[in-house]
């Protein structure tokens, strides 16, 4: 499917400034190879465009509409895979300048930080407030600490920065991407033979998957601190038995899972966004389009990669430790 | 105490004449790689083979062909959505052509690997209709940015180039150092063509240069880009509707003409010659653009109104 769509997509449709047109011209080339069209087939397209079109059944002209639909996503998923492979190839071949780097890193890491940990604290709390009843009415108020930070480090940390991260640094990457490519500024780095994947892409996506781990331990770590000051200080659950069952809830695998997953978020923000922004429709509303497509995309394919890895960890950690682990 | 001061001294003498030597050497490699390209003189430096470029269900260029040679500056003239940019992006490589095929000083753009494409482009300086500035940059950032690109000199050579191309643009050195959005329009043009000529390009490539300026501004960018052709040994390509331009800079006029506007056996090129024969054109159209006259286009905005 990936390997079809990758045909159907152009090999640079990205670099180029027509993007998906750009695109169409390459598949069109495709087509004229294939079946050798000579000039003529091109008038005869000329032709078509002015004389006038015959009315279509409404039966035609819905499978024509699914039919467009369907091509269309197989391109749009063989483009991303050729995007990410060029970017992936510039990766491991060379590295962009450390001054690049840095100023992504600072965008992604630092600037980042307060907001995931602000979220953090009070998703911690949050869960504290809603478990507390339900655990009250069965007197297990100590075991409180278990469920919230099993909870936090294997699945509401990691999906939390990565949601913010998406939010914050996705969004804006799509629309700053997106002007470049609307106000010509991609076009000008290819024509200074720089490559804008290289240039552009690269440094993000190396900020995006070195740095949200980090971002994840820190909700990680918010968050346990906001659910143990609601549940020891505000619900005054004993301090002792509410940390060491919180310390028997939570195992190194846990948390390893929830950081490794952080990595495949990170990738998926930063080649979605890029993604957008460089086939950013013109004008002010292609750039808004941009930025809030990569954001319901990102956030869509981070929860739908999450179910698959947690499925993933999941048997693994059973086929490590067969008898698991019982915190109740 | 002298004695340091003078070995001082004689260390910036010495870093000086470095930087001369680098300067020197930088450009000389630059003009032996334009001398052994004039001795192909006869052979045209950039051709367009029956070039068609098509985006989605719209033909934008039809059968192009055009030979430009070393040292001609041609300007491409014609009304908005006529192709013109799509053509010049196409001649260095932006725009793959849906059909057909440029060829620059003899190698076919389509046969190059992505290497060759990229050391090609370098052979362009590209001044865009906007600038294109980086906006991240600054100006003096903007300009070196070519030249950090080519890997080929040093931070002090960069300077010293940077500083050279802003004078020669006519802006201040306290330039080099404001971001695009502090400038005017006027200034940003200048700014790209700097950055279009750091790297003393065969050929250079203007994408409308007086479009939104005001006169004075837009003769100034007219002179600067005589001027340029004057300092340095290059084959313009100026895609413009402002005729002035036209006539001031251009040896050479090619009109395109909108593809759908056109019955299928008409060439899109309406026009190839001398500035001096634009007003007396065989072709209604090329007369009515040339004056500014809106001819069938009234009747247009007559059946608009009606309908």
């Amino acid at each position: 499917m990936v390997l079809l769509a990758a045909i159907l997509a152009s090999p640079s449709t990205f670099t180029n400034p027509q993007g998906r047109a750009d695109r169409y011209n390459q598949t069109c080339l495709c087509f004229q190879t294939a079946y050798d069209w000579d000039l003529g087939r091109v008038s005869d397209s000329a032709n078509s465009l002015y004389s006038s079109a015959k009315p279509e059944s409404a039966f035609v002209r819905w499978v024509n509409q699914w039919g467009s639909a369907v091509v269309d996503g197989i391109t749009t998923i063989g483009d991303m895979t050729l995007f990410s492979w060029k970017m992936l190839k510039w990766l491991f071949t060379r590295l962009p300048c450390r001054g690049t780097v840095l100023v992504n890193f600072y965008q992604v890491g630092a600037l980042s930080l307060p907001v995931v940990a602000l979220t953090g604290t009070f998703i911690g709390m949050v869960l504290a407030v809603q478990s507390y009843a339900q655990f009250h009415a069965i007197g297990l108020d100590s075991r409180l600490g278990a469920v919230i930070n099993s909870t936090l480090v294997k699945e509401l940390g990691p999906v939390l920065a990565a949601t913010m991260l998406a939010g914050r640094v996705g969004g804006a990457m799509a629309a700053v991407l997106g002007t470049m490519r609307v106000t010509e500024q991609i076009d000008a780095l290819t024509a200074m033979g720089a490559d804008p994947i290289h240039y552009l892409v690269v440094p993000r996506f190396l900020a995006c998957i070195l740095l949200i781990p980090s971002l994840t331990i820190m909700a990680d770590f918010m968050g346990i601190v906001g659910g143990y000051f609601y549940s020891v200080i505000i619900l005054g659950i004993d301090h002792a038995a509410y940390l060491n069952h919180s310390r028997d809830g939570v195992t190194g695998f846990d948390l390893f899972s929830g950081i490794f997953k952080s990595v495949f978020f990170g990738s998926i923000i930063a080649i979605v966004s890029c993604y957008r922004g460089f086939n950013c429709e013109p004008g002010a509303e292609g750039v808004g389009k941009a930025a809030t497509t990569a954001f319901v995309y990102s956030f869509v394919l981070i929860l739908a990669v999450d179910l698959f890895l947690t499925i993933v960890m999941n048997s693994i950690y059973y086929t490590i430790y067969p008898n698991g682990t019982s915190f109740l | 105490m002298n004695e340091v001061s003078g070995q001082a001294e004689e260390d910036d003498i010495d870093n000086d004449v470095d930087v001369d030597d680098d300067i020197t050497a930088f450009e000389d490699s630059n003009r032996d790689v334009a001398a052994a390209q004039q001795t192909s003189d006869e052979q045209p430096l950039i051709e367009a083979r029956n070039v068609s470029v098509v985006f989605d269900d719209q033909i934008v260029l039809q059968d192009i062909e055009l030979q430009i040679t070393r040292g001609q500056t041609v300007a491409i003239i014609g009304e908005s959505g006529c192709g013109k940019t799509v053509f010049m992006k196409t001649l260095v490589g932006l725009v793959n052509p849906t059909q057909g095929e440029i060829y620059f000083d003899g190698e076919g753009l389509h046969h190059m690997g992505y290497a060759e494409l990229t050391q090609t482009r370098r052979r362009f300086g590209f001044v865009f209709q906007n600038a294109a500035l980086f906006d991240s940059m600054s100006v003096y950032e903007n300009i070196a940015f070519p030249l950090r690109q080519s890997k080929v000199v040093s931070e002090t050579v960069v300077e010293e180039s940077v500083m050279q191309h802003l004078a020669e643009v006519g802006l201040p050195k306290n330039v080099a150092y404001k971001r695009p959005a502090e400038l005017s329009g006027g200034m940003r043009k200048r700014v790209g063509l700097a950055r279009a000529l750091i790297l003393k390009p065969e050929v250079v490539v203007y994408d409308e240069p007086t479009t939104g300026l005001d006169p004075i501004m837009s003769d100034v960018i007219n002179e600067l880009i005589l001027d340029t052709r004057r300092r340095y040994p290059v084959t313009s390509v100026v895609v413009t509707h402002d005729m002035h331009t036209a006539r001031k800079v251009a040896d050479r006029v090619l009109m395109f003409y909108p593809r759908s506007r056109l019955d299928e056996d008409e060439s899109q090129v309406l026009f190839d010659g001398p500035p001096s024969a634009l007003e007396h054109a065989e072709d209604r159209r090329v007369r009515q653009f040339v004056r500014g006259e809106a001819g069938e286009r009234l009747t247009e905005l007559a059946h608009g109104l009606s309908g």
